[in-house]
Order: structure tokens, then sequence, then C-alpha cells
């Protein structure tokens, strides 16, 4: 069995008295889709943002393809490039053009040539539908369009798996079927994901697995269709009624 | 508003009452707002009365608005003087940006040392008058260390940039401060380390939001460049002010020191109707 792209132990995150995580243990296998679900101020942003470390755990460790990121050794910003990640307000580089935002990483990080980085980014943008807007500023882009332009922003790095924190929720409802459609299209082509959301929906068709969280702890977790529809804690089936008759 | 009770007399200034009006008496909104209006034309138009009547024309134009002694001060005011005060002004704000960023970046630091570096320079140098430090760089520090500034244009060029250093470090830090937070965490998750994420994605954004107050610090600056006669500049150096205080006391008339004042608006108008207009820009940018 290989070794799990991201294996999280007895993680536990506070901020100042409030302890948002109390000791997560879980695993996400290389090419598994983790849905991660649950009311909000649950932590389950938290605990995706512990993952590539934009939070810094309190205690408890994250290993990173076998590589723990919380040692003072580890090289975080070249683990970093390994792990795409995609935030809910977009926080695409206003000052650089599409193309802009998605070469600069790869030049002055990766190394890349000009025209190699040009070249990938023409790929991602392809792979998004977003080609058409290479030269256009991230103002002009409708909003679902930005977040595929982010998306596509975190591909050009060829990360191993990507993250994505609540990728729908800043987005008018219209335009949440692109960027969804976007992610199932990835998962569907084998990419390690872990991703924060309120979309059941996508969820359920998706995922491999359904993590439900709730005041800092996993409750219970399984493939989509036996949490979602047949949820075995009490929070659980109180979490999905409520998000039904929204 | 409209307070209780009648303000003015019943036979107001106003005309025959608009329709919907307040009972007799008392005045409506607007004749309320248009009393206040003309009052206030009034006392306006009374004052520059009171001026053209008491103000000895003559004897002012005699020391002030000379025509023959206003064009002897040209061209130097414009070849020597306005160029002096214009090289002065780039020399001290280019070396206060400089110093500026550095000091921002040194206030915004998670190590103690250079914030509390950072603090005191910015205390000090917006505490005390500019002209208290163009005297510690051009007199103190030769004899304190021994440290002569070279360059004919060196010592006031630095003594302005030290202060202007200062003021520009708190605007650049609240530029920096104005970027939104996801930016820094964007190029951080992309694998950029603070000092790269810093050149490449906050600053020049920052840049942007500080380049209408910045632009306000350069015509301060014009005009601090008048303190320089304290540095004892040659002939060659002079700035507008100097210059101006130099001619008007050769000839005993207050006309050269008019003279400057019309290059320094000819200077500092254009500047300010350019930061208005670029903060009119940064205002639609987002």
């Amino acid at each position: 069995m290989s070794v799990p792209a991201i294996e999280i132990v007895s993680l536990h995150k506070r901020f100042g008295r409030l302890e948002v995580l109390r000791g997560i243990d879980l695993a996400v296998a290389q090419g598994e889709v983790v849905c991660v679900i649950g009311p909000s101020g649950s932590g389950k942003s938290t605990l995706l943002r512990c993952v590539n470390r934009l939070e810094e755990p309190t205690s408890g460790r994250i290993l990173i393809e076998g590589e723990d990121i919380c040692d003072p050794d580890c090289d975080l910003d070249r683990v970093r490039t390994r792990i795409g990640m995609v935030f809910q307000q977009f926080n695409l580089f206003p000052h650089l053009d599409v193309l802009g935002n998605l070469t600069v990483a790869q030049r002055r990080v990766l190394r890349r040539s000009r025209a190699d980085a040009e070249a990938k980014a023409r790929r991602v943008l392809e792979r998004v539908g977003l080609l058409d807007k290479i030269d256009e500023y991230p103002a002009r882009l409708s909003g679902g369009q930005q977040q595929r332009v982010a998306i596509a922003r975190a591909l050009a790095m060829d990360p191993d798996m990507m993250l994505f924190d609540e990728a729908t929720s800043a987005l008018d409802p219209e335009l949440v079927g692109e960027v969804l459609a976007v992610m199932r299209d990835l998962a569907e082509e084998g990419m390690t994901m872990m991703v924060v959301t309120h979309e059941m929906g996508f969820a359920e068709r998706v995922a491999d697995r359904v993590v439900f969280m709730d005041d800092g702890v996993v409750v219970e977790q399984g493939p989509p269709a036996r949490v979602l529809r047949h949820p075995t804690h009490e929070r659980t089936r109180r979490f999905l009624t409520l998000v039904e008759e929204r | 508003m409209v307070r209780d009770g009648s303000v003015g007399s019943p036979a107001g200034p106003t005309g025959a009452p608009p329709a919907g009006t307040a009972p007799r008496g008392r005045l409506t909104r607007r004749q309320h707002a248009q009393l206040r209006r003309l009052a206030v034309y009034a006392v306006t138009l009374a004052f520059a009365g009171y001026l053209v009547v008491s103000i000895d024309w003559p004897e002012l134009q005699g020391a002030f608005f000379d025509p023959g002694i206003f064009q002897e001060q040209f061209p130097e005011i414009l070849t020597i003087a306005a160029r002096n005060t214009l090289i002065f002004t780039f020399f001290a704000f280019t070396g206060g940006l400089a110093i500026g960023l550095v000091l921002a970046l040194m206030r915004l630091s998670s190590i103690g040392p250079y914030r509390w570096f950072a603090i005191v320079y910015i205390e000090i140098f917006r505490g005390i008058p500019a002209l208290v430090t163009l005297i510690a760089v051009g007199y103190v520090l030769p004899i304190a260390l021994g440290v002569r500034i070279p360059g004919e244009y060196g010592p006031g060029a630095v003594g302005l940039s030290v202060v202007a250093g200062a003021y520009m470090a708190e605007t650049i830090r609240a530029g920096i401060e104005a970027v939104p937070k996801g930016q820094m965490e964007a190029a951080r998750s992309l694998g950029m380390g603070r000092g790269l994420a810093m050149a490449t994605i906050i600053i020049p954004q920052a840049f942007r939001i500080v380049i209408p107050p910045l632009t306000n610090e350069l015509v301060l600056l014009v005009k601090d460049t008048s303190l320089l006669f304290v540095l004892g500049t040659t002939t060659q150096t002079e700035e507008l002010t100097k210059f101006a205080r130099d001619a008007a006391g050769e000839s005993f008339n207050g006309t050269p020191l008019i003279a400057a004042a019309c290059v320094y608006l000819l200077i500092t108008i254009p500047l300010t109707y350019l930061a208005r207009r670029l903060e009119r820009q940064a205002g639609r940018a987002r």
C-alpha cells in the first residue's frame, strides 16, 4: 500500500482560549476525493488550512506524502508547491493579468523558463475553459471565471493534491455549476482532493468519502451514500435535515 | 434642521412663500437655508469691501508688486532657483521613498529590534521640526562623527530624505496593511517565501494604493526645500526661498518673494491636481 497523500495525526488547534480543532485523525489516500462537511464554526476550514500550514497547528502532526511538515527542518515552501489551494475569495492577484497570475509562481518558485511557464499556463487555462481570457485582468472576470482561473493557477504548479476551501461559497448561484464542473473533471482525472464544501450534491456524486465534522472533531465518515443518506449519528442527521430544508 | 420658534423677521427676505409652507412667522426648511447662505455672502462681501477700502494700495504695490523688480528676477528664478528646488525635491523624494520602504518593512517585521528601530526613527523624525533635522545633518553630524556628506546637493538632499522617509514609512505601511490578507496567503500557498511574496505580490499592490498620498508627500517636500537656507547653500545651489530672500534683501523690496510664491504655485498646483486625479482613479479601480 502506498503512503497516504495527507495524514493528519491527533491535530489540535486553538485560537487563544477557543479550541477549534480537538484531536483530528484523518488520512487521504492518493487519488482519493474527500469532502469535509459540517456546520459553520465546526473547524473544517481551519483543518484544511492546517494541511498546508497557513494555520499553525497547536499540536499534532501533519504528513504530506510521508513528510512531516511541522518538522522545523521541513522546507515548507517546497512542500506547498505540491499542494494546490483554492480559496473561497479566489485571491487572484489583481495587479497581474491572467497569464501573469498563472506564471509568476512557476517562474519565481519553480524556476521554469518563460516559454515553459506560458505553455503550461495555456494548457491549464484550456482545461478550465478560459484560454480566451488569458490577457484579461481578474477584475474583468465574473466570480465563476475568477475561481476557475484560481484553480488553473494552482494546477499550473503541477501539484500532487488540491485543497478547496469553500470554493463556491462566494459565488452567485448561477455561477456555482461551472466551478463544480471543473472540480468534478479534476476528480475524474484522478487528482487527490480535499474539499470543504456546502454542496451536498457535489459531495454525493464526486466524493469517495464524506467526513462530517462538528465542534472540532470528526463525528463520522464513510462513503457518501452512507453518510449522507443513512447517517448513524444524531448530529449528522440534524445537520443534513437543516441543509435540506434550505 | 428647522428649529422651533421663528428665526428672523416674519417679513423675511424671500418673496411669496412656496407651496406647502409653514405657518406665518416660521421659516420653512428651504427659506432657512437660503437665509443662511445670504448671510455668508453678506459677510464675505463686507470683508472684501473692508480690504479694498483700508489697504494702502500704492504703498503695497511699491513694496511687493514692483513690475520692474519682478522682471529682474527672470530668468534666474527659473533657471537657477526653481531648478534647484526641483533637484532637491527629486533627490529627497527618491531617498525618502527608499528609506520609507525599508522602514515600513522593518515596522511590519516579526523581528523585535527591527520594529523598535523603525518606531523610534519614525517617531523622532516626525516629532521634531524638519529645520532641526536639517541643522543636525548639516552641522551636528560633521562635528559629532566627522561625517561630512559630500556633494553640493548632498547635505540638503540627505536631510530632507531623512525627514521624508519617516513620513513615507507610515504611508507605505498603511498601504501594505491595506492589501487583503488573502493575497499573502495565496502567494505563500503557491510556495513563495515571505520576501518573494512581498516583492512580487504585496508591494506592487501597496504602491498602487499609496500613490495618491505619496503625491501629496511630494507637494509637502517641494515646500520643505525652503528650509534648506539653514545649510548655507552657494549661489549655484540656492533654491527658490533663499534666492528670493537674497534678492529681497538686495533690492529692499518684497517683490522677489511674491515672484517666488508664484513659481511655487506653478509647481505645486499641477502636482495637487495630479494627486486628486490619481485619487479618483484609485477610487474607481476597486
